[in-house]
């Protein structure tokens, strides 16, 4: 999950990293007296928004007074940045720049490992400065046995060319990074820029950081940095339902075991769209391995409440899952829906106990269902059905 | 031959005594797996019958390699306790453990892979459903009613797309098929099983299959077209799948540019394999090059 700046910001400030004071607010109103609560000095109004490009877009403004910050945050709340709408606003304290450095610490998939990367050219996009002054850009290998203590702050601040009289309290806030990385098991850390203000203190001025859900479990706080209201309704429900859940545009609903077999199915479904209307995957759906019926109804009733879905397609590889939970699971939910249940279901089952399952729906003889025995011809009828 | 395990892989399940861990070890068994022991500190001297075969559990992993000679272990652990099962494994200096455990913190993983490398121990996984040799050995929880014994290796970082391709590649058969699992950091990559397959002589065509996400495949088609002598067909899954969405895998997330289905096609057939746009279409593919 990644963060907004101002819960980077936080976390920052919760493991000693130095920030400027921030206050995040939701109305021009509470930027007002956020302002007032800074000094009433000049500030920095900025969006709060999980994309980039947020200053070109006019999503960042200086105030100098705190009702310029009002009407700032008046102009920027409910702007659209790249599909982002701003919710909130985060108040920050104005500081005098002298230089701005980048600093990241991420997980490296390839090597397995972490790298740390480093560069005095902070500011600007950090892949434009690997791509044209790629010699500007310090990468350093981080064991994970070891992670980044003293030394190897002190060999990431040498390969990046810093000042002699900056190293050392570079290397420092980098240790501190470090730590937000570690203890908050997060894959990501990144600031740009980190500076050096006027009077030589060195600064984290705007953090990105993404957090491993894997490891909510051990953070009692993370589940609560999610971001409720950004969430499609769907997708809202679904995750109540514990259901893994992502909302596409299309109009074949798809219902599927195994997020490789699911993702394989949307592909399916498109490239038979390709013959029909150009008709697309509305979802991605994965019940998961040996699911109940309940939780095969439960993903039909999420499915068939988007009202995008024309037809449905359940593409089903038993190994843990049975056929015949699933067969029961349409059934059942096709019972409860009644007479309110109007769009198509073409299925497909294999694996195990395809014939108990096939044979459940077969009994049912449900008018909306049809079985088709192979998943390429099975995405046919669906992407038909939807096209129809 | 096959790769990674066969009939002398002698195996012991870690969590054999939780539900899952149960569930699955009468599975293996049922498919002739060679399970020689649990371990749970707990219920150490205690067996578990598993329809009439007795399994004893071992208090610790050295114990059980010690008593049975065991040298692969599968493990069936909670998340918040998979780190240090695995460490225990790794310093009791078994061969192969085989990690299916769905949720494991990416940083324990990059901990324990750090440490399993440095000790010369092969993990396959986590968030995989394992690997068989048909006929021979089933370590994890794959279906092994699919299919049998055969010539093709199969490696797949997906359970059900691993299941889908032994069921339609079933008139030919498997050396081994081997699922590495979707997670960011896993212990056994694509390319350690091309190499696997390539030296293995039983092994006459390989099929593999990727997703989005990271750049495996893209490095897959790099040794593939350097190392790899015996044909090889692909598969890629996510062409439809956005930037920036997890579906699933935490592996399998598009960020920018790099890791899409079609960046990963292009790189794969670049280096002469033949990809399918579906799994039916890349079985055919698989057939036409076995049946000449």
């Amino acid at each position: 999950m990644d963060l907004y700046e101002y819960q980077a910001r936080d976390m920052f400030e919760k493991h000693g990293v130095p920030v400027l004071p921030g206050i995040v607010a939701e109305t021009p109103a509470e930027a007002k007296a956020a302002a007032e609560q800074l000094g009433g000095g000049t500030v920095v109004v900025k969006a709060q928004v999980k994309t980039g490009g947020r200053g070109k877009a006019g999503g960042v403004k200086l105030a100098h007074s705190p009702a310029e910050a009002e009407a700032a945050a008046e102009a920027i709340l409910g702007m659209d940045i790249k599909g982002h709408t701003v919710h909130r606003v985060m108040i920050a304290a104005g500081a005098k720049i002298a230089e701005e450095f980048y600093f990241s610490v991420l997980l490296d998939r390839a090597q397995r490992r972490y790298l740390a990367m480093c560069s005095v050219e902070g500011g600007m996009e950090i892949e434009q400065l690997a791509v044209e002054r790629p010699e500007a850009l310090a990468r350093v290998a981080v064991d994970p046995l070891v992670g980044i203590d003293a030394a190897k702050a002190r060999e990431i601040v040498d390969e990046a060319n810093f000042p002699e009289d900056l190293k050392d309290s570079v290397a420092d806030v980098i240790v501190k990074l470090w730590g937000v990385y570690a203890n908050e098991d997060a894959t990501l850390v990144e600031v740009n820029p980190l500076v050096r203000t006027e009077d030589g203190q060195i600064i984290a001025l705007d953090g990105k950081v993404t957090l491993d859900e894997n490891a909510y479990f051990r953070h009692a706080d993370h589940a609560g940095l999610e971001d409720k209201n950004a969430a499609d309704p769907l997708e809202a429900k679904a995750k109540a339902l514990d259901l893994n859940y992502v909302k596409l545009d299309g109009s074949v609903g798809i219902i599927g075991n195994g997020a490789g077999l699911v993702m394989s199915t949307l592909d399916v479904v498109a490239y038979a769209g390709e013959s029909h209307g150009n008709v697309k995957p509305a979802n991605f759906l994965d019940i998961g391995g040996g699911a109940s019926a309940q939780v095969m109804a439960n993903g039909l009733d999420v499915i068939l409440n988007d009202p995008q879905v024309k037809s449905v397609f359940v593409n089903v590889f038993g190994g843990i899952t049975s056929c015949v939970e699933v067969a029961k699971g349409i059934v059942g939910a096709l019972e409860q829906l009644g007479v309110s249940a109007t769009k198509p279901l073409v299925v497909r089952l294999d694996g195990n106990a395809v014939e108990e399952g096939r044979e459940i729906l077969a009994a049912a003889n449900h008018p909306l269902v049809t079985i088709v025995e192979t998943m390429d011809g099975a995405a046919a009828k669906a992407a038909e059905l939807a096209n129809a | 031959m096959a790769i990674f395990i066969n009939s002398d892989s002698k195996v012991i399940v870690q969590g054999m005594t939780g539900s899952e861990g149960q569930k699955h070890t009468a599975r293996m068994l049922a498919s002739g797996t060679n399970i020689v022991g649990g371990v749970n500190p707990r219920k150490a001297g205690t067996s578990v019958d598993f329809d009439g075969t007795d399994i004893p559990v071992f208090g610790s992993v050295a114990d059980a390699m010690a008593e049975t000679g065991a040298n692969v272990t599968v493990l069936f652990v909670p998340p918040a306790f998979t780190k240090a099962a695995v460490i225990e494994a790794v310093d009791a200096g078994i061969e192969l453990a085989v990690i299916i455990t769905e949720g494991v913190p990416v940083a324990d993983t990059a901990e324990f892979f750090a440490y399993a490398q440095s000790k010369g121990v092969r993990l396959i996984g986590p968030n995989c459903p394992g690997l068989i040799t048909p006929g021979q050995s089933n370590v994890g929880i794959t279906p092994a009613n699919i299919t049998g014994s055969g010539k093709i290796g199969l490696v797949s970082k997906s359970g059900t797309l691993t299941y889908q391709m032994m069921f339609e590649l079933r008139d030919i058969g498997f050396t081994t098929a081997v699922g590495i699992g979707g997670d960011p950091v896993i212990g056994t990559t694509h390319i350690d099983c091309l190499e696997a397959f390539q030296n293995d002589p039983e092994t006459e065509a390989i099929v593999m299959i990727g997703e989005i996400g990271g750049d495996a495949e893209e490095r897959a088609a790099a040794y593939i077209k350097e190392h790899v002598t015996k044909p090889v067909v692909g598969y890629v899954a996510g062409f439809e799948a956005p930037e920036g969405k997890t579906m699933g895998h935490a592996g399998a997330i598009v960020s920018g540019s790099a890791g899409t289905a079609q960046a990963k096609k292009e790189a794969l057939e670049a280096a002469g394999v033949k990809v399918g746009k579906t799994p039916t279409e890349t079985a055919e593919l698989m057939r036409a090059i076995i049946n000449g």
